[in-house]
């Protein structure tokens, strides 16, 4: 009898261990598939352009003109556009992404004017992009009009500045959503050891909350970033879309995902088409590098 | 009191009025934008406008069934892809800091969210639409679920990074086997975060109109079947609010209502199921 | 170095597992249904569309599933045999053709017309413009409303003094082909400095999304200017131009003038822009919409069914759909068309066969 409660104790404890390392195993294989993801889409995106990169090769990247008709391509503008649109947001939500986090993980965590927030940040991620252009292009424009009108600014309306304060506003959950659970992960023996050492409600924050969540923060920063690199539908609204180097941040611009998705179903001849996936490839390429700037930026401040 | 002290706590004070200001500051124009899409589509909802499919422009009586339960079909597909390989990855990339693989994994999760919606599209368009010949809901799902992993992904790897150590550490000096200690232990523990991404990443592509255009491509009529094209909610609202008439704009706000509102459902019934999951450390 | 091979190899397998999964599933549903038949491409088109299959589905039984993607997107799933017919405002070019390889017949469904639409403050009556001052608007060399050319043509119109803002389309789009194809046609400025296509590099003015964004960008700006499509500018009650057309006759944009347009000689294919037409009362901005479908209907195991059910679906868009056209603001197909039309449809054919 103690045999066989033996025996079977050594199958279960083999099929454990049996079952930890194909846990393990299938970790890894999930986590490199990933790559594969992504090197997957670089691929195809790579062998798309193929035909606009041969007949137009760097002279893409710092072109200014884009002229379907006679194919000549540049990216120049478009990459000005989307990094100037982007990073602008991403300077404007920061504020309130933070605040909110702050707000949600510390000080008001629970009850119901804390569920309110929460939901109405997380809703606000919901909202179909293109509700946001013609929120945008009915109510916000007409506002920064009279506004530029005041400063003695052509008063288009639309423009990188528009664009970006409906980019702000829809990047913000990201942020958000991530900063607060960050903060509220924060150990309470840690914050109880600052506040029993005199510390006020601010210093905790400042010297206990933030530096422990560092990585984390940042990296809902880098989500932020990553959304307001890729929308399409709320900027291409707003934005004036022309073709031209933007003058100021009260000008009309244009970004690269703007200029795909407005172009993409009516792209008429082979060498459009994959110029217009070249952009998508520019995009890509420029997404990489940001990130690899910013974990390289996380690395600098949190010495992990 | 101490002058020092004096200042330090009037600092507090004041830095927190600042926060809660900023914070209930953003939530004016947050609130101001969902108040405007209640006035504009309230007017059409209505037991038809949720029950009926779609008829042509100027006939009374169309509705939206068929985008909401393709909306529906799609949504729920996607995530069933995406929420299990997400959390994996977020695992691992969670327990293996340093290694050279998760490095590049952790960048191409980064990337990914980067990809606008509509190069998604494209490239899935060229994997599963293309060399099969017709399109697909499945297809659809497929984009969106490449779309849901990066949010899916950072926010359970950062959730469970901030999980202490000494909880792994206790659960394995105990002869939990590693796939138990995570699986019942850890992941519990983190579930508030973990879910806050599941709700952020099916709030994010339950809205997005770009990489359906190509794969699940719409469809008038109600369909059931993954493997034919389907109507979606926000490729319907796309359609009509960029068409010329006042009959399908209204249809359009409705139609964002009904989303906005079945979002926020799905949100409720998260959180309300798996509050006895949740942790305070 | 032999461990990242390895995961490499596990999770390519694994994504092919996935995909091998996707193709079994899709080539049996694939081949089941032939009671839907595939559409997609001009977004013009659209409403028409929506009121003519559904009163088919009603009448047949037929399901038919058009999406608007753009005329682009429709030559392009019509090249990759994803859908049973395309719809465009444009004809195929060479390259497009070439590309499909084999004939595609283009058959005329409705006209549309692009209007001049323009935000004038206190002015009542509706403008008058020539061919050659709308281009030089467009090229941004006439700056200002109260021009001595436009002044001239407006005799007794209170016209104010205010800057030109040019709005045009920022995405790409068959209205914009049909505009920039008409300004090439008579302008020889217009058509060396800019040409024709369905985007093309606007010399001034700012871009709009869809007929809406230029629409709203026109309502915001007083002195604006731009292009929308005439169904547009019905329903959304905007003032529109008179324009001079080929034959000295000043035009108003409407149905009647529009099906006129197209009241001329056609070519056998009917792959001709009807701008600057002859027609005397004739709407100079005026195109067709085609539908396109391969002229041998039997590729990637068509069955003949099949076939048939299309081709009589695209005969009753251009007889029994007609009578919906106009309700909707589109201007339907003038006899000559009609005739034109019905000889393409005749001469589709299934094995060789003619299937009508």
């Amino acid at each position: 009898m103690d045999d066989q409660k033996s025996i079977r104790k050594r199958k279960n404890s083999y099929g454990q261990i049996r079952a930890e390392s194909v846990f393990k195993r299938s970790l890894v294989i999930i986590g490199a598939a990933m790559v594969v993801l992504v090197l997957g889409i670089f691929l195809t995106l790579i062998i798309e352009s193929i035909p606009s990169i041969k007949s137009l090769g760097l002279k893409y990247l710092w072109g200014t003109t884009w002229d379907p008709v006679n194919n000549v391509y540049g990216a120049a503008p478009f990459l000005l556009g989307t990094i100037l649109t982007s990073f602008l947001a991403l300077i404007i939500s920061i504020p309130f992404s933070f605040a909110i986090a702050v707000y949600l993980g510390e000080y008001n965590p629970k009850g119901w004017l804390s569920n309110f927030l929460k939901n109405t940040v997380e809703l606000i991620a919901a909202v179909p992009s293109v509700i946001y252009g013609f929120w945008g292009l009915l109510v916000l424009v007409p506002l920064v009009r009279s506004l530029e009108m005041k400063t003695g600014v052509l008063p288009y309306g639309i423009g990188i500045f528009t664009a970006s304060l409906i980019l702000a506003i829809m990047i913000i959950p990201y942020a958000a959503s991530l900063g607060r659970e960050m903060i509220r992960l924060v150990p309470s023996p840690l914050k109880e050891a600052a506040y029993s050492l005199g510390a006020t409600r601010y210093e905790v924050l400042t010297n206990v909350i933030l530096p422990y969540t560092k990585s984390g923060l940042f990296a809902g920063v880098l989500l932020s970033l990553g959304r307001a690199l890729g929308e399409t539908m709320a900027v291409t609204m707003v934005i004036g879309n022309t073709s031209l180097i933007p003058t100021s941040i009260f000008a009309p611009g244009n970004t690269m995902a703007s200029v795909i998705a407005n172009e993409f179903t009516e792209a008429d001849h082979a060498v459009y088409l994959s110029a217009l996936i070249e952009l998508g490839l520019v995009l890509f390429i420029v997404t990489v590098i940001i990130n690899m700037i910013g974990k390289r930026i996380i690395k600098r401040f949190t010495n992990e | 009191m101490n002058v020092n002290v004096k200042y330090r706590m009037g600092k507090s004070k004041l830095m927190q009025i600042v926060i809660v200001f900023l914070a209930f500051l953003i939530t004016v124009p947050l609130i101001f934008i969902i108040i405007y899409i209640f006035r504009q589509g309230i007017t059409k909802i209505n037991w038809t406008f949720l029950t009926k499919i779609p008829k042509p422009v100027g006939e009374a009586g169309g509705g939206i069934v068929n985008a909401l339960i393709g909306s529906v079909l799609i949504v729920v597909t996607a995530a069933v892809m995406a929420i299990p390989l997400g959390i994996m990855c977020g695992i691992y990339l969670s327990e293996n800091k340093t290694s050279r693989l998760s490095y590049w994994s952790r960048l191409s999760v980064d990337v990914l969210q980067g990809i606008p919606s509509i190069v998604t599209g494209i490239v899935v368009y060229f994997w599963a639409v293309k060399p099969i010949g017709t399109f697909s809901a499945f297809s659809g799902s497929i984009a969106l679920a490449i779309m849901m992993l990066p949010i899916l992904i950072r926010s359970t790897e950062e959730t469970l990074k901030l999980i202490p150590f000494s909880l792994k550490e206790a659960g394995l000096a105990l002869g939990l086997p590693y796939h138990k200690v995570i699986l019942k232990v850890i992941v519990p523990c983190g579930i508030s975060g973990i879910l806050s991404g599941v709700m952020l990443s099916i709030a994010r592509i339950a809205g997005e109109t770009a990489p359906l255009l190509f794969t699940a491509f719409g469809n008038p009529f109600l369909s059931t079947n993954l493997g034919k094209p389907m109507q979606s909610l926000p490729l319907m609202i796309f359609n009509y609010a960029t068409s010329p008439y006042d009959d399908w704009h209204d249809m359009a706000w409705g139609a964002a209502l009904i989303l906005l509102f079945t979002v926020l459902l799905l949100n409720i019934i998260t959180k309300l199921t798996t509050k006895r999951w949740n942790v305070q450390l | 170095m032999e461990k990242i091979f390895m995961i490499g190899k596990k999770s390519l397998a694994a994504v092919g597992l996935i995909a091998a999964a996707v193709t079994g599933f899709h080539t049996r549903a694939a081949a089941q249904d032939d009671k839907t038949i595939l559409g997609a491409g001009s977004s013009f088109i659209n409403p028409l569309y929506s009121k003519i299959f559904a009163d088919y589905n009603q009448k047949t039984g037929i399901q038919v599933n058009y999406q608007s993607i753009g005329s682009g997107g429709g030559i392009l799933q019509l090249t990759n045999k994803t859908i049973d017919f395309g719809a465009s405002d444009g004809p195929l070019n060479d390259e497009q053709a070439t590309k499909i390889g084999v004939p595609v017949l283009h058959i005329p469904q409705a006209s549309g017309a692009v209007v001049i639409t323009y935000n004038l403050p206190g002015n009542n009556n509706l403008i008058s413009l020539t061919p050659d001052i709308i281009a030089d608007i467009f090229l941004g060399k006439i700056k200002t409303w109260n021009d001595p050319r436009i002044i001239s043509i407006n005799k007794g119109v209170d016209i104010p003094a205010f800057p030109i803002l040019v709005a045009h389309r920022s995405d790409g789009s068959g209205t914009t082909n049909i505009f920039t194809n008409y300004l090439s046609k008579v302008s020889a400025d217009w058509k060396t400095k800019v040409g024709s296509g369905g985007a093309v590099n606007w010399p001034a003015g700012l871009g709009g999304k869809g007929n809406e964004g230029v629409a709203g960008l026109i309502k915001q700006t007083p002195g604006a200017i731009g292009y929308v499509e005439l169904i547009y500018a019905l329903q959304n009650k905007l003032d529109y131009a008179k324009i001079k057309n080929k034959k000295g006759n000043f035009v108003v944009p409407s149905i009647a003038s529009v099906t006129a347009a197209g009241n001329v000689k056609l070519p056998d294919d009917a792959k001709i822009f009807i701008t600057d037409t002859d027609a005397s009362d004739g709407y100079p901005i005026a195109g067709f919409t085609w539908a396109l479908v391969y002229k041998e209907q039997n590729y990637n195991g068509r069955s003949q069914d099949r076939a048939t059910k299309l081709m009589k679906l695209m005969w009753w868009n251009i007889h029994e759909g007609q009578q919906f056209a106009e309700a909707l603001n589109y201007a339907p197909l003038s006899k000559e068309a009609l005739k034109v039309a019905e000889k393409i449809l005749k001469s589709a054919t299934y094995n060789g066969k003619s299937i009508l």
